[in-house]
C-alpha cells in the first residue's frame, strides 16, 4: 500500500469542500497530479495544492492507497467522500461530511468530526477517536435512505439525530448520545455505552437501540416487553426490552409483526 | 433577423410527407421559407436527421405542485446540479428540475414547445411565473376543470352554454390553453374522503357523475371550438382492472365531432394511457390491457392518446388526482404531500422508484411500449412520460431507443429480475415493430401539434410555419450498430432553432431565445348570469378576491401569443 500525505499549509478563509480527498480519486496519480485536483473554497474553484503540501504517490488502485491528512482541517469538509476502498487517516479535527456516502475502506479520525459524517454510508468502517457531530450515519436532507451497511465507532460522545432513517449497519458510541436516535429507522443497530438524552427511536419501524447508561426521557410510543439476557459488544448483561414506535406502521415477517427494539441495561 | 440554410440533411416531415429525402431547410425572419439569399448562414446537416422542433403535449413542468416537489425533495437535487456554463444559468434536479434546467434540457433534445398539463386556476400566477422563468421553449398551460364547482353545477343542469362561457372566462383570466380534466368528480369526492372509481360513481353533494362531466366538457369544448380537445386523465388511474374504466371513458366521445378552425379532428385526448391500461384484479395477477385500449383507439378516429412511458427511474409523482397520491403513499410508504385548492381542484405529490427488480414496474414499462407499438396511426399517439410521473422527460431519448429498436427492448427485458412475468403478463415479447424516423416525427411533432390545434404553426417544416428545427447527429441511411447510439443521438442535438433563432449548437445552449406563452382567447356572447355566479362565488367561498385572481400584465405573461377563438355566432 502506498501512502499519500497531505499537510495543510494555507488554512482556507472560507470552508473548503475537499470532496476529491479520497483513495478512489487519488488512485493512480503522482503527488503533483494530486495537487492539481479540484476543490471549492466557498463558491470559488481551486486546487488541493493551494491549501495542502502533497507528498507521496498514490497506489494503482483505491485499495492500494492510504491517505494521511495532517494539520488543522477543522474548516475542511467531505474528506473521504464516496470512498470505496483504501485507508484515510485524519490526524486532527475535521468538519462536516467525513466519509459521506462511503462504500468501503477505513477511515480513522483521530480528532472530532463535524455533522453529517457517514451520511448514507453503504459500507466500510469509520472510527472517530474524538466526538461526532449531529446526523452521524443519517440520511441526506429529505432522503429516506440513511446508513445501510458498515460500521461506525465513536470513542467520545455523539451529537443529535444519529442513525436517522438508518437501514442497516452498526453505530457504537462509547460515550453519550444527544436527542433523537434512529428516528424513522427501518433496520440497523445503535449501541450507546454512555447515557442517552431523549426521543430514542421516534417513528422507528425496525432496528435495535441498546443503551448501557441512563435514558433521560423515554418515548411514549415504546412499550415494555419484559427483560432479556443479552451479550452486546462484549458485555453480558440483563436488559429491559421495549418495542415501538407503536404509532408507526410495522411489517409482518412470517406472520409476526416486527417492531423496533429498545434495550436498556438494568 | 438572420437567415439560415440547413443544408443536405435527411428531412423527416409528416406535414409535407417528406420521408428522409435530402433537402435544404431555409429560415428567414423566424419562419421556414422556400429560399434564402446567398448571405445566409449555412448549417451543414450532411448525414444528419432534420425534423421540426418537437412538441410536448403533457408534462408537469411549472406551478405549485411541481414546486412543492422541489421543496420537499432536496435529495432530488443531490448530485444532479449543473453549474453556470456559457449562456446557461445553474440548474439542478433530476425528476423535478429547476425552471432553467427544464428549458435547457428540452431544447437540447430538440423540443421547442411544451404544455404544462395541469394548472390549478387559483395558482395560475405562480404557474406563469415559472413558465416565464423557463427559457427557450414556448409553453401553454391547461387549467383543470373536472372538479370545478362551477362546472359541476352547470353540467348538473346540462347548461353547456354557461359552461362554455365559464371556460372562456377562465382561459382568459388564467391565460390558459385547454380544458384539462383529472379524475373527473373523484378529486372533489376526495374532499369528502371518497373517490369516483367508475364513470358512474356519483360525486357527493353535487350529485353528478364523471360521465356527465366528461360529456358536458367535450360539448362545451366543441361549442367554443378551442384549438385543443378536452384532455383527460380518467377515473381509476393506476389500479389493476382500470382499463375497463378507460374504455367506458373513451366511449363517452362516441358520436362527437370536432368543430374548430385549427385542423384538429379529435374530441378527446386520453393522456398517459399506460397508467389506464391495466388488467387483472390485484398486483399479483396484474397484466396489460394495452391491446383492449389500443383496439378501441385504432377504431375511433376522434380520439388521440399519449403514452406515459415508465422509464425505470427514481422519480416524483404529482397529480391533481389527490386520492390516487394518498393511495400511492400507502403502497410505498414514502413521503406524501396533499393540497386542496378551494373550489377548483386538489393535488398530491409522492416520490416513486420504478425498480427493474419489481415485476409490477417492469410490466408498466412494457405496457408503455406496447401502446405506441400497437397503435396503427402514429398521428394519434404521442410519446410522453407524463413527466415526472412515469419518469423524467429527459429520458425521451431512451424511450425513443426502445421504440426504434427491438434489440434494445430485448436487452431490457433480459435485464429484468422477473423477465418471465413481463413476458407472460404483456405482449411486449411478441412485438417486433420498430418505429421509423417518419413515425417518430408523427408521434413527437406533427401529431401533437395537430392535436393541440397548432398544426399550422409548428410540428412541421412547411414554408410559412415557425422556424422550429432540430438537427440530430443520426444518419438514417446507416444501419444502427448499437441501439445506444440512438439514445445518444436524440439526447443532444447538433443544432436547434426556435422561431428562427439558433438556441442549441453541438449540444450546448447558445441563446435563451424569445420564449412565448401560448394561450387561448375565446370570445363568447355576454353572459351576465355566469359573470354574476363568478363574483358571487368569490364573495361567498374563495379565500382571495376576484381582483387578485387574474394572471395579467408583463410580470406574469411577458411575451404572450394568443390563439383567437370566436364563439359569439
Amino acid at each position: 500500500m502506498e501512502t499519500v500525505t497531505i499537510t495543510l499549509k494555507n488554512a482556507p478563509a472560507l470552508y473548503l469542500e475537499a470532496d476529491t480527498v479520497s483513495p478512489d480519486t487519488f488512485a493512480g496519480l503522482k503527488a503533483a497530479k494530486i495537487a492539481e485536483l479540484p476543490v471549492f473554497e466557498g463558491n470559488v474553484p481551486s486546487t488541493i495544492g493551494k491549501y495542502f503540501d502533497v507528498s507521496g504517490d498514490a497506489g494503482a488502485t483505491a485499495a492500494d492507497t492510504k491517505i494521511v491528512v495532517k494539520g488543522d482541517v477543522k474548516k475542511v469538509k467531505y474528506l473521504g467522500f464516496k470512498m470505496s476502498a483504501g485507508e484515510l487517516v485524519i490526524e486532527k479535527t475535521a468538519d462536516q461530511y467525513v466519509g459521506a456516502w462511503m462504500k468501503g475502506g477505513t477511515i480513522l479520525a483521530k480528532g472530532d468530526v463535524g455533522a453529517f459524517a457517514a451520511t448514507a454510508m453503504k459500507g466500510g468502517e469509520l472510527t472517530i477517536e474524538g466526538n461526532a457531530g449531529n446526523y452521524l450515519g443519517a440520511a441526506y436532507r429529505g432522503d429516506w435512505r440513511g446508513m445501510s451497511a458498515g460500521k461506525i465507532l465513536v470513542k467520545g460522545n455523539a451529537g443529535s439525530d444519529i442513525g436517522m432513517y438508518m437501514l442497516g449497519g452498526e453505530i457504537v458510541v462509547n460515550g453519550n448520545a444527544d436527542v433523537h436516535v434512529m428516528t424513522h429507522a427501518e433496520g440497523g443497530k445503535t449501541i450507546i455505552k454512555g447515557n442517552a438524552a431523549s426521543k430514542l427511536g421516534g417513528q422507528m419501524v425496525e432496528g435495535d437501540i441498546y443503551v448501557f447508561g441512563s435514558i433521560e426521557v423515554m418515548m411514549p410510543g415504546f412499550k415494555p416487553n419484559g427483560e432479556v439476557e443479552l451479550e452486546v459488544a462484549g458485555t453480558k448483561a440483563k436488559f429491559a426490552h421495549f418495542i415501538g414506535d407503536m404509532g408507526e406502521r410495522h411489517k409482518k415477517k412470517k406472520g409476526v409483526v416486527v417492531y423496533g427494539n429498545l434495550y436498556k441495561k438494568i | 433577423m438572420s437567415e439560415y440554410l440547413i443544408k443536405n440533411g435527411h428531412v423527416f416531415d409528416p406535414v409535407q410527407g417528406i420521408k428522409g429525402d435530402k433537402k435544404d431547410i431555409a429560415i428567414k425572419d423566424g419562419k421556414i421559407v422556400d429560399k434564402v439569399g446567398s448571405g445566409a448562414k449555412v448549417i451543414d446537416a450532411t448525414n444528419k436527421t432534420v425534423m421540426a422542433g418537437a412538441v410536448e403535449i403533457h408534462a408537469h413542468i411549472a406551478g405549485p405542485k411541481v414546486n412543492l416537489g422541489r421543496i420537499y425533495r432536496p435529495e432530488d437535487k443531490l448530485f444532479s446540479c449543473t453549474p453556470t456554463k456559457g449562456m446557461e444559468r445553474m440548474g439542478g434536479g433530476a425528476s423535478i428540475p429547476t425552471t432553467f434546467k427544464t428549458g435547457y434540457e428540452y431544447a437540447k433534445m430538440g423540443y421547442t414547445t411544451a404544455m404544462e398539463a395541469a394548472m390549478p386556476p387559483l395558482f395560475s400566477r405562480h404557474v406563469h411565473e415559472e413558465i416565464r422563468d423557463t427559457p427557450i421553449i414556448d409553453e401553454g398551460a391547461f387549467p383543470v376543470f373536472g372538479n370545478n364547482w362551477f362546472v359541476l353545477e352547470y353540467l348538473k343542469n346540462q347548461e353547456i352554454e354557461n359552461t362554455a362561457a365559464y371556460i372562456a372566462w377562465m382561459l382568459r383570466v388564467t391565460k390558459g390553453y385547454a380544458v384539462k380534466v383529472v379524475n373527473p368528480g373523484g378529486t372533489e369526492a376526495w374532499a369528502w374522503g371518497l373517490n369516483c372509481l367508475s364513470v358512474n360513481d356519483p360525486v357527493p353533494y353535487f350529485d353528478i357523475t364523471p360521465a356527465e362531466i366528461v360529456k358536458g366538457l367535450i360539448d362545451a369544448n366543441e361549442y367554443l371550438g378551442l384549438p385543443h380537445s378536452m384532455h383527460i386523465h380518467p377515473n381509476n388511474l393506476g389500479n389493476p382492472g382500470c382499463y375497463e374504466t378507460t374504455l367506458d371513458t373513451l366511449k363517452l366521445a362516441e358520436g362527437k365531432k370536432a368543430k374548430n378552425k385549427f385542423g384538429r379532428e379529435s374530441v378527446m385526448h386520453l393522456t398517459h394511457s399506460q397508467f389506464h391500461s391495466y388488467k387483472g384484479t390485484n398486483w399479483g395477477d396484474f397484466e396489460s390491457g394495452a391491446k383492449e385500449v389500443t383496439d378501441y383507439v385504432n377504431k375511433n378516429k376522434n380520439i388521440t392518446i399519449d403514452t406515459g412511458n415508465v422509464t425505470l427511474d427514481e422519480t416524483t409523482t404529482m397529480t391533481a388526482d389527490g386520492p390516487f397520491e394518498h393511495h400511492l403513499t400507502g403502497l410505498n410508504h414514502l413521503k406524501w404531500a396533499n393540497v386542496d385548492v378551494e373550489l377548483e381542484t386538489a393535488a398530491g405529490v409522492v416520490p416513486y422508484i420504478y425498480s427493474p427488480n419489481i415485476s409490477v414496474c417492469a410490466i408498466q414499462w412494457a405496457i408503455g411500449l406496447e401502446i405506441p407499438l400497437m397503435i396503427k396511426d402514429p398521428m394519434r399517439c404521442y410519446i410522453t412520460t407524463d413527466h415526472p410521473n412515469a419518469g423524467p422527460f429527459t429520458r425521451y431519448p431512451r424511450v425513443i431507443k426502445w421504440l426504434m429498436s427491438a434489440k434494445a427492448r430485448e436487452t431490457q427485458i433480459n435485464a429484468f429480475k422477473h423477465k418471465d412475468k413481463v413476458l407472460s403478463q404483456t405482449a411486449i415479447g411478441t412485438l417486433d415493430r420498430e418505429i421509423s424516423l417518419y413515425e417518430l416525427a408523427q408521434m413527437t411533432r406533427a401529431g401533437p401539434a395537430k392535436c393541440l390545434g397548432l398544426g399550422a404553426m409548428c410540428g412541421g417544416l412547411k414554408p410559412g410555419m415557425d422556424a422550429d428545427v432540430a438537427v440530430y447527429n443520426f444518419n438514417p441511411n446507416k444501419p444502427v450498430a448499437d441501439p445506444e447510439d440512438i439514445e445518444k443521438a436524440f439526447s443532444r442535438c447538433a443544432a436547434v432553432f426556435k422561431n428562427g433563432v439558433q438556441v442549441v449548437s453541438n449540444g450546448d445552449i447558445v441563446s435563451n431565445g424569445n420564449k412565448r406563452t401560448l394561450w387561448v382567447n375565446a370570445k363568447v356572447k355576454d353572459n351576465p348570469q355566469v359573470m354574476r355566479d363568478i363574483s358571487e362565488k368569490f364573495i361567498k367561498y374563495y379565500s382571495m378576491t376576484q381582483n387578485n385572481y387574474e394572471a395579467l400584465g408583463h410580470h406574469f405573461v411577458p411575451n404572450p401569443y394568443a390563439l383567437e377563438v370566436d364563439a359569439t355566432q
